[in-house]
């Protein structure tokens, strides 16, 4: 009887033997083991150096070399106006500021479009008390002028909005404000920044409401049971 | 036999030498081995989910870059496998002279939430949850104490008599999730950046308990993500797909990030609120926002040096 047990403890431990190595096996087999793989371990934690991704081998020659631009997108162009008519050809088309502009006396007073007695009049302004003519040209309507009156272009804007917005403009040219695309190191890629109309209408600027979308489905998230918390515990602490 | 034991009856021995010793003997060796097999019975479940290589793993920070190839190779394979997607997993290690700090406008932020979505959709979060690494807060104005904001808010933002808070990993210099971690499966890169091995990690969510700004996540279950949503852009320590009972943090988008490129949630912002650069290159964005504005930390009180700035214009 004592051999059964003895038997039967060894068939245990040959057992958990076999699972063990069936496991080195395995885990040896898909990890292609080498001869020195613990060696290389050892130095890979005292070196603190991982596996370099591929494309770091491509990216090393770049960082010494010159920097990429923050491009600041421009708009396009002086705005065109769509026309509501079509011509016989049945074509829709745009004309310029100046097509009718140029032979129209400018009014420098106006400072809104109520006081307009024919276009322009859906337009919402909300831009201080400044007149339209503290911006737009009144010597060439498809460009814009600065304080002192020389001409800036339509795709320099900036320039024009940055003689009030100091602030912002300094803000804008140190990232603080207006946002960013691509790339944080320059030594690696470009960043794209906006400008100042890409969000801001330059009639009505503030920056406009949105509407939340998209929301978590967590704990924080579960509703008012926890409302109901804080109201007790509120009311707990009048007492 | 035979000539060992002489002079003896020749039945069985078993038969003959059944004494209570044996038999008891007997019984306790049974019960032990019905006791062993009942213990390692687990490790046939975990075999279910687990392979031996996976079981077999050593730390991140241990393994060999042979090791590493082949670990990452096996987790491309699984993710074909599970989502049937062809992903690229990398091992983005930390840029040296870099370390990453963050900073938000809360000028500017206006609650809308697109880097709560941005960093869903890039980081692999489970699609029926809506997971994600940043928590948006409404705080009523006149407090910077998180715990009176609320993230249940919706329709048309901001309101008037409120702020938004933007809350994700602050990526500390003292971090408490560090600290408490029994298996030292999470750690603070020299970049900055605390980072998990999901692949260390045992679940046992002390981190998640000891973050003041509840920026941890634990996986309750199996991520699940449209093949097509899959992001095929991952790292190891980053937005790979996560094994399910792990907990994950926002690693600043370290997969864009070490490559040079923004943080998601940052390029997300239509308010142009987030501000993303290397606290050690003396020209950056970020070096000037913290030498020029009005910079707060949350939780100051509690000394674990975020690398994660608020401030106001």
């Amino acid at each position: 009887m004592p051999r059964v047990a003895n038997l039967f403890f060894a068939g245990v431990v040959c057992l958990t033997a076999s699972m063990f190595l069936v496991a080195v096996w395995q885990s040896g087999t898909r990890a292609n083991l080498q001869n020195t793989r613990d060696d290389r371990a050892q130095v890979a934690q005292q070196s603190g150096v991982g596996l370099q991704p591929a494309k770091d081998a491509d990216r090393k020659p770049e960082a010494d070399a010159t920097k990429y631009p923050v491009i600041i997108r421009k708009p396009s162009g002086p705005p065109r106006i769509e026309l509501g008519g079509t011509d016989p050809q049945g074509r829709t088309g745009s004309v310029a500021c100046s097509t009718c502009h140029s032979v129209r006396k400018p009014n420098l007073e106006n400072k809104t479009a109520a006081t307009l007695d024919e276009f322009h009049q859906g337009m919402t302004f909300n831009h201080g008390t400044i007149a339209c003519y503290a911006c737009h040209n009144p010597g060439d309507s498809d460009a814009l002028r600065l304080a002192d009156g020389s001409t800036v272009t339509y795709e320099n804007v900036m320039t024009l909005c940055s003689q009030c917005h100091s602030k912002q403009a300094e803000s804008f040219a140190h990232g603080a404000h207006g946002g960013m695309n691509g790339h944080w190191d320059l030594s690696r890629g470009p960043q794209m920044k906006n400008n100042c109309i890409d969000c801001h209408d330059p009639h009505a600027p503030s920056y406009p409401k949105m509407i939340v979308g998209f929301k978590p489905k967590d704990r924080f998230n579960e509703p008012s049971i926890d409302d109901h918390d804080h109201e007790g515990a509120a009311s707990h602490d009048e007492h | 036999m035979t000539s060992t034991e002489p002079s003896k009856n020749r039945s069985l021995p078993i038969v003959e030498n059944f004494t209570r010793r044996a038999a008891v003997k007997g019984a306790f060796a049974t019960l032990g081995a019905g006791a062993f097999v009942a213990a390692i019975s687990p490790l046939r479940q975990a075999a279910k989910n687990t392979t031996a290589a996976e079981f077999m793993q050593q730390h991140y920070t241990e393994l060999s870059p042979e090791q590493k190839a082949d670990v990452i190779a096996r987790l491309e394979a699984e993710t074909k496998e599970k989502y049937g997607a062809d992903v690229t997993i990398a091992d983005d290690r930390p840029i040296p002279g870099t370390k990453f700090v963050y900073a938000i406008n809360l000028s500017v932020c206006n609650g809308n939430g697109k880097c709560v979505e941005a960093c869903h959709k890039e980081n692999n979060h489970d699609r029926a949850t809506n997971q994600s690494y940043i928590r948006v807060l409404e705080m009523p104005k006149g407090t910077m104490d998180m715990e009176q904001g609320s993230t249940t808010y919706s329709g048309a933002v901001p309101k008037d008599d409120k702020f938004y808070l933007p809350v994700q990993c602050q990526q500390c210099d003292e971090p408490p999730c560090v600290d408490v971690c029994p298996v030292k499966a999470t750690w603070k890169e020299e970049d900055g950046i605390v980072v998990v091995d999901y692949n260390w990690c045992i679940g046992c969510r002390y981190c998640e308990a000891a973050c003041p700004y509840h920026a941890r996540r634990f996986n309750w279950k199996e991520p699940e993500v449209p093949t097509k949503e899959i992001n095929p852009d991952q790292s190891y320590l980053s937005n790979r797909v996560r094994p399910v009972g792990v907990v994950e943090k926002c690693t600043y988008c370290l997969h864009r990030t070490r490559r040079g490129k923004l943080p998601a949630c940052l390029e997300a912002c239509p308010t142009g609120a987030r501000v993303f650069g290397n606290i050690l290159d003396k020209d950056s964005n970020i070096r000037w926002i913290l030498e020029n504005k009005r910079v707060y930390i949350l939780k100051e009180e509690l000394g674990t040096k975020p690398a994660f700035f608020y401030y106001f214009d």
